[in-house]
């Protein structure tokens, strides 16, 4: 069992068809494959350990990957906006290395002991342009297919692995083989080292859908390069899609691409008033929301396009509220809801995340996260209604506590996000000397918008209770988000220092 | 023969198929055409022929189980040859079509 196996049976079955698509060329699936082994080659060759990649989207990114696989190394992509000293101590945990990049970013690291280093040209150069063949596969479904380290808000960056068992069942259990038509090309612009950006770069692979690459996100490029390349799908973290919609709104030339079939999203909690704007924005096109994390081999649940237009339809407040959940299960995974005592939780009651199933890794180099019956703490904070749609309330570590009574922070956020004015929102406890802690909001108001404090107090009042009800509310242009979407809540606890 | 556990890659001695098992429980064995599958290295033995009751022939990128869902193969490679354990033909596993989520 190795991931290698996808370009394999693509490459056998559509040897001419175009793979992938960026800024330097195209790239069939033959020519992947051809270039796969030799990068094998080269990497046995070079002794190492680990593959590491330290470069923007290209086509070294799928051949470097399934190289690896090939010869059984674990593929190691690493965040390329990383500090110069975080990168270092990222790369003492990874030698000896085949380090692979951009001549700008490896620059950065400088001289590497125990490494050797190929630039993105000279690997591909070397991979592309070689007839060294050898369809040899390590055979070893335990060994790690991928390391990706984790981005370490808490401590030192934890080194989760995903094995070749993993990514095989998450593909097989998801994908349908050749399920793309040759015109199909899917937009992946999340950055390499993403979860989202692997298992995209396999996904494709296996329904042989053509990858068009963007390295650097911004909204307009994304929007030139969905009409020159007639892209017909998409995956975008939540920023992404509302960066789209905003460059639409403010330029009355800009089109949505008339190509674009399917979009999905994922990788931070979407605020639902962007989900209504993106269904008026883009009729027709098929959302899905995708629920999943690095130690599950990305997607564990979705919220489907039907879902998606029902809820839209919907007057029946429960029915649209599912706009903003993450679906339901796959078919391949099971997810229940814990308290902390790890008793199993019924239908609207709010706990923890759990989650099971052959593609879970629950795994870091350090520790094992993963029960020893299967079961994954997502550490994700939330409920499944009686439809079994599942609702997030932010991480597990999130939660407010407020004089022993849990809060979570979606609570507070959901109810105001249906304020008119209100385009954003995060809660996070701060400091309480009656409570211990009490919920704080950070407001982002529509432009031109206004509100006051004490009426976004009294909404949240009547919708819950007086212990939901923020004691300090604060007005700002923007949320602090990450490049893949996720909010920072430790920077938005820090507007109340 | 080889047993058979999850990651073995299989092929046919008697047509182009080829198989990665995904689950499998202990001493099954699996055969193609009629014919018992052999490792992906190996040589057919000589004089293995396609059984015609046993020509259905099986797809590339489809999932193969038994009736009790027990063994599952992926058919990494198209043949003529339909696939059988222990006697008994697999069936198409017939999989929820998902949306794209990546």
């Amino acid at each position: 069992m190795n991931i290698s196996m996808f370009l394999q049976m693509a490459a056998e079955t559509f040897p001419e068809r175009i793979a992938v698509s960026n800024p330097d060329g195209h790239y069939s699936y033959g020519q992947l494959y051809d270039a796969a082994q030799a990068a094998a080659g080269l990497m046995r060759e070079s002794a190492c350990r680990y593959v590491v990649v330290l470069d923007t989207s290209s086509a070294a990114l799928p051949i470097a990957l399934m190289g690896a696989a090939m010869a059984g190394l674990p593929y190691v992509p690493l965040n390329y906006r990383l500090t110069e000293p975080e990168l270092q101590a990222l790369m003492d945990r990874v030698k000896p290395a085949l380090l692979i990049g951009s001549p700008d970013l490896l620059e950065k690291l400088g001289n590497q002991s125990d490494t050797r280093v190929l630039t993105r040209e000279a690997f591909l150069a070397q991979t592309l342009e070689s007839d060294d063949r050898s369809d040899e596969v390590a055979e070893d479904p335990d060994a790690v297919a991928v390391q990706l380290f984790t981005s370490g808000t808490t401590g030192a960056p934890k080194a989760a692995i995903l094995r070749h068992e993993n990514l095989v069942s998450y593909i097989l259990g998801t994908v349908e083989f050749m399920s793309a038509e040759e015109e199909e090309a899917t937009l992946v612009s999340v950055p390499p080292y993403h979860i989202a950006g692997i298992s995209a770069l396999m996904s494709s692979i296996y329904a042989c859908r053509r990858i068009v690459q963007l390295p650097n996100f911004e909204a307009e490029a994304w929007l030139e390069t969905c009409h020159r390349e007639g892209v017909t799908n998409a995956f975008v973290v939540p920023t992404m899609l509302s960066r789209i919609i905003a460059h639409l709104d403010h330029h009355p030339g800009a089109m949505p691409p008339p190509s674009i079939r399917a979009i999905a999203y994922g990788g931070g909690k979407m605020p639902m008033p962007v989900v209504e704007s993106a269904l008026t924005h883009f009729p027709g096109v098929n959302f899905t929301n995708a629920y999943g994390l690095t130690e599950t081999s990305s997607t564990i649940a979705l919220l489907d396009p039907e879902d998606h237009r029902i809820a839209f339809a919907s007057d029946d407040p429960v029915i649209r509220h599912r706009l903003a959940s993450v679906g339901k299960a796959l078919p391949s995974v099971e997810i229940e809801v814990r308290d902390d005592a790890g008793n199993v939780l019924g239908p609207n009651e709010h706990g923890e995340i759990y989650v099971r199933g052959p593609q879970v890794s629950g795994e870091y180099l350090e520790r094992r996260a993963i029960g020893d019956d299967g079961w994954f703490p997502t550490r994700d904070a939330g409920y499944i209604d009686e439809h079994g749609y599942i609702h997030l309330g932010g991480r597990a570590d999130d939660i407010i506590v407020r004089g022993g009574e849990n809060i979570s922070p979606s609570e507070i956020e959901d109810v105001l996000l249906d304020h008119p004015a209100i385009m954003d929102i995060a809660a996070v406890g701060i400091p309480s000397e009656e409570w211990g802690e009490a919920v704080g909001a950070v407001v982002v108001l529509k432009e031109g918008a206004t509100a006051d404090v004490g009426e976004l107090q009294a909404m949240v009042r009547k919708a819950l209770r007086s212990s939901r009800v923020p004691e300090r509310i604060l007005f700002v242009d923007e949320l602090p988000y990450n490049e893949t979407g996720k909010l920072l809540r430790r920077l938005v606890k820090r507007y109340f220092d | 023969m080889t047993a058979i556990k999850p990651g073995l890659k299989l092929k046919s001695a008697v047509c182009s198929a080829e198989v990665m098992v995904i689950k499998a429980p202990a001493g099954a064995s699996l055969t193609c055409g009629g014919a018992p599958m052999i490792g992906a290295k190996d040589d057919a033995p000589a004089g293995a022929a396609l059984d015609p009751q046993a020509a259905g022939g099986c797809q590339v990128g489809k999932r193969y189980v038994n009736a009790e869902q027990s063994l599952e193969v992926l058919c990494t490679k198209a043949g003529e040859g339909s696939l059988a354990a222990d006697g008994t033909a697999l069936e198409l596993k017939e999989a929820k079509k998902l949306p794209s989520s990546d």
